[in-house]
């Protein structure tokens, strides 16, 4: 059953993700950002994504994953490898998601790693 | 916007279509993941529609979904959709230079539709804001181009997932694929020795942050990625001076 509050909490999350994502071109008033955060933030992506695979590689249920039988971390060495030896031309990303898989589903499905 | 014409008929359209393009495989099993996810966990096929069409942010989908289910506060589900979103605040500041040229509903509209992966591309395509007008279309069409390509993967991969939720289990790890993508991605951003150290700073400290509450680790490893790196760059650029040697990467 759907229930009323339901969709005004989807309604809401909705406006978050307006709001998160545009959050600092909302105003038109001019300003700046002081020089060092500007040199900052071209360092914010990468540790973004970062702190958002290396958690999903090691973590499982809130415990650290011994390395030995973790598909995900050979999986990902797969891809980073496939990406080196590309040297990043072409379609990487596609290629280090088919390596990855084709490392990752025979450990996970077939020896049942985590 | 991809539905205008400035936009979709520029050739930096296709460019974006095509960097995406390549992610693509990786955004769609995600996003099928989340629709899997979202029926499973009991939402009702009228909330999970809803939340696909509307909402268009897997983590903070992902994490809402349970606090939905558990029938949580509101205030509780919207601080944890909000705090698992500060990224994008971040990267909002980033991408400022490169939108005010536009109207404001433009700016919105874009902004909603920019998730990581096109964010990420698009500051790994245009290094610095363009200060001439020709210059500022071609970013406005790649940018439109690139979320494009990316509303829709998500869009039907997310519906797919809705409708095969019974038959796919989730046990499978399907979902790992988006992580995979996220793997290619980080890759092509290490371009430099200092980036490369924000990486792994970054990975470390979402794994030491990782008991706090509302996937705020994530929050705080940027934040000691982005000063280590600074502090970094700072003691570089004065040992640089001091020895008279040329700049650094």
């Amino acid at each position: 059953m759907t229930e009323f509050w339901h969709i005004t909490a989807i309604l809401g999350l909705a406006l978050i993700t307006l709001l998160t994502r545009s959050f600092f071109f909302i105003s038109e008033r001019q300003w700046q950002l002081p020089d060092w955060v500007q040199r900052g933030l071209q360092f914010a992506p990468i540790a973004a994504l970062s702190a958002v695979i290396i958690p999903e590689i090691f973590m499982f249920h809130a415990e650290f994953s011994l390395p030995w039988t973790n598909a995900r971390l050979f999986a990902a060495l797969g891809g980073i490898l496939f990406f080196v030896v590309r040297k990043g031309r072409g379609q990487v990303v596609l290629g280090t998601i088919v390596v990855g898989m084709s490392i990752y589903l025979p450990l996970h499905l077939g020896l049942g790693w985590n | 916007m991809f539905f205008i014409k400035a936009n979709y008929s520029h050739p930096s359209f296709k460019l974006g279509m095509k960097d995406i393009s390549s992610a693509a495989p990786g955004v769609a099993a995600w996003g099928m993941m989340i629709g899997v996810a979202m029926i499973q966990s009991g939402m009702s096929l009228f909330d999970s529609i809803l939340m696909t069409l509307l909402v268009f942010a897997g983590s903070s989908q992902l994490a809402a979904i349970p606090l939905l289910v558990a029938g949580a506060p509101l205030w509780v589900i919207w601080a944890t959709a909000f705090c698992v979103n500060l990224r994008f605040v971040v990267f909002s500041a980033h991408l400022r230079a490169y939108m005010m040229s536009s109207p404001r509903w433009q700016r919105l509209l874009a902004a909603y539709l920019t998730t990581d992966l096109t964010y990420v591309q698009f500051a790994l395509r245009f290094e610095t804001p363009a200060q001439d007008l020709s210059g500022q279309r071609s970013e406005q069409a790649y940018l439109a181009g690139n979320s494009f390509l990316n509303w829709i993967s998500w869009m039907a991969a997310s519906l797919l997932g809705i409708s095969l939720a019974r038959y796919i289990p989730s046990n499978w790890g399907l979902g790992f694929a988006g992580i995979l993508a996220l793997v290619g991605v980080t890759c092509s951003l290490a371009t430099s020795k200092l980036k490369r150290i924000s990486c792994l700073i970054g990975g470390v400290a979402a794994i030491l942050f990782f008991t706090l509450p509302l996937k705020l680790n994530i929050l705080f490893a940027i934040g000691c990625a982005v000063l280590s790196c600074l502090s970094l760059e700072m003691l570089h650029i004065r040992y640089m001076r001091r020895f008279g040697i040329g700049s650094h990467d």
